[in-house]
């Protein structure tokens, strides 16, 4: 392991995962740094949630190392919830509890994973609603809200348990257009404040404001990684290209 | 043709058929055999008109109370929605009244002993009823979680167990419990055997409704706790159950109606609940019938008061889905 790898946040050395016969991730390596902020992007199926999942343990992969913070991934469940408690994800579909005020679902994780008191609890959860502009929701139950505003309510969920890394697979892909700009822009202030991201999107916006790189995936594996002013510009592979004027029609 | 008149003429379509239901009312009636004799009984001077002409007796018969249906269903309509449907409870429960009365019952036998029946009978039957719900319930919790679980032992276990006992006779889970498990050392009294067998039957058949219940809840939730940092267990009591219910609630419901009534069934190894009383003390004079329907009418009670209780809860967690 080279000396820029120990200090990387997320490692992934020759990472192999199958569905049965189907082999979804195909000898990945991907080192990620404290405050980087990574974009992953590429065709539907090529693995990129699978990739992202196997990061938080969502997935198992089948070989090779998944490290995060230094630590690695195994069958020991209860290490995986110890690294899930340092990791934050952003689902498509907001993933929010129904049957729990916006209030409740953002203090579930704090008071029974980080057994904080109650009161305490709630004023964490009320500085990050603050900070996704939704406080007056609080009291509501996630169906009352705009599509927009669940995905806002889901980040500020994930940030009460204070992670060191968050995961977004495509957190705007669900939203109808209009709220696509709000969830953005909450994003953005976040990697503003030097939180290590892992985004799966397709925001070409997003990822030329504020990835330090992009990853183009295809198949199961990494095909290009670059900046995003190079990828975007010049992408260096046929299957990249092909993919990019695709999604500009 | 015809779909031309009924245009051209509504009015005259709608009471032709109105006629047309009356009359195949009328006719089913007779065919079911009708008897005059009610009409006999409310004017006595048509009594011997009745006797010389049977057949012509008993079509008039049901066409009086095809009469008296029609007259009672436009009555109805009058009503709103509401009224409708108390008068209906009421005209059938007036009915019911009625065919049992025509049993000619003797109430100061049934006065004598409702009283036991209810501070015996029904006290055994609840609280035989209650622990053994609480029971299934527990059951049926463990064996849905059996059921989803990764681990082959387990879900063996739990495939067997609700085969089993979904597949035998609850009487023979009982005889079985009472009678075989002395033989192999275990003397259990009848009451425990009794809450036993329901507790494993009722378990067996709620496994399945958790199962669903749990399943139902889509992916995304347990995977959005798990990905907050909690525990399986944590996921499972925080996050699914208390979604799980609103899909549990109503057939579980259905399950303890059911439980309540088959509860009659541990009277067959000497319990004293309602069932066992009705019989017992109708043989002392002969008075089944007044005991059996009884017992049956307690059993109802005791099913509306249920019923009464799971639209509560039903109400209670449904509340979230409110928009
Ligand atoms: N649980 C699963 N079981 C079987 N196949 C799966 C499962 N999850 C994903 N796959 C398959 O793996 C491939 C990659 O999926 P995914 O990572 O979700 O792709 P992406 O997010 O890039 O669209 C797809 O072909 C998908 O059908
Ligand atoms: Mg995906």
């Amino acid at each position: 392991m080279n000396p820029s790898m120990q200090n990387a946040q997320i490692v992934l050395r020759s990472v192999h995962k199958w569905f049965g016969e189907f082999h979804a991730l195909d000898d990945i390596n991907l080192s990620i740094a404290p405050q980087e902020k990574v974009v992953i992007c590429g065709p539907s199926g090529s693995g990129k949630s699978t990739l992202i999942r196997c990061v938080n343990r969502l997935e198992a992969h089948q070989q090779g190392h998944i490290l995060v913070g230094g630590v690695e991934l195994d069958d020991d469940e209860r290490k995986a919830d110890m690294i899930r408690r340092g990791i934050g994800m952003v689902f498509q579909q907001f993933n929010l509890f129904p049957h729990l005020t916006i209030l409740e679902n953002c203090i579930l994780a704090p008071m029974w994973v980080k057994k904080l008191p109650r009161k305490h609890a709630v004023d964490i959860a009320m500085t990050f609603l603050e900070r996704v502009r939704i406080p007056d929701q609080a009291n509501k139950y996630p169906g009352q809200l705009s599509g927009g505003q669940q995905q806002r309510v889901a980040i500020a969920r994930a940030l009460c348990m204070n992670p060191k890394v968050m995961l977004f697979d495509e957190p705007t892909s669900a939203l109808d257009p209009e709220m696509v700009k709000e969830v953005l822009d909450t994003m953005v202030e976040l990697a503003g404040e030097g939180m290590t991201m892992v985004c799966v999107t397709h925001e070409m916006g997003f990822a030329r404001q504020v990835a330090d790189r992009v990853i183009f995936m295809d198949r199961g594996r990494i095909v290009e990684e670059g900046k995003p002013e190079d990828f975007f510009a010049h992408p260096k592979t046929d299957r990249a290209s092909l993919f990019l004027s695709q999604l500009l029609h | 043709m015809i779909g031309r008149l009924i245009l051209t003429y509504p009015d005259a379509a709608r009471r032709t058929g109105i006629a047309f239901v009356l009359c195949i009312i009328t006719l089913g009636l007779y065919a079911m055999g009708i008897s005059s004799a009610w009409i006999g009984y409310l004017i006595p001077a048509s009594a011997t008109w009745l006797a010389d002409n049977i057949a012509l007796g008993r079509l008039f018969a049901a066409g009086m109370i095809a009469l008296i249906l029609a007259a009672n269903w436009m009555a109805l309509r009058q009503l709103s929605r509401r009224q409708q449907i108390i008068g209906v409870w009421i005209e059938l429960f007036l009915l019911l009244m009625l065919f049992f009365y025509s049993f000619n019952l003797s109430l100061p036998f049934i006065g004598k002993k409702i009283g036991y029946l209810i501070s015996q009978g029904v006290v055994t039957t609840l609280y035989i009823s209650a622990i053994s719900i609480v029971l299934a319930t527990v059951i049926a919790l463990a064996g849905a979680i059996a059921k989803l679980s990764k681990n082959g032992v387990i879900y063996g276990l739990a495939t067997f167990y609700t085969s089993l006992f979904r597949g035998l006779p609850l009487l023979m889970q009982i005889y079985i419990i009472y009678l075989g498990l002395p033989q192999v050392g275990y003397v259990i009294g009848a009451v425990p055997a009794g809450i036993l067998a329901l507790s494993l039957c009722y378990g067996a058949y709620m496994t399945e409704i958790f199962r669903a219940g749990i399943e139902s809840i889509p992916r995304g939730q347990s995977e959005g706790a798990t990905a907050l940092g909690l525990s399986s267990s944590q996921t499972m009591a925080l996050v699914i159950l208390p979604q799980a219910m609103r899909v549990i609630i109503p057939p579980t419901g259905n399950q303890f109606i059911a439980m309540l009534k088959d509860s009659s069934l541990v009277s067959v190894v000497g319990v004293w609940e309602i069932m066992y009383l009705a019989r017992t003390q109708g043989q002392t004079e002969f008075r089944h019938i007044e005991m059996l329907i009884t017992a049956s009418m307690i059993y109802w009670i005791l099913s509306i008061g249920l019923e009464f209780l799971q639209s509560r809860i039903e109400e209670r967690f449904g509340r979230f889905n409110a928009r």
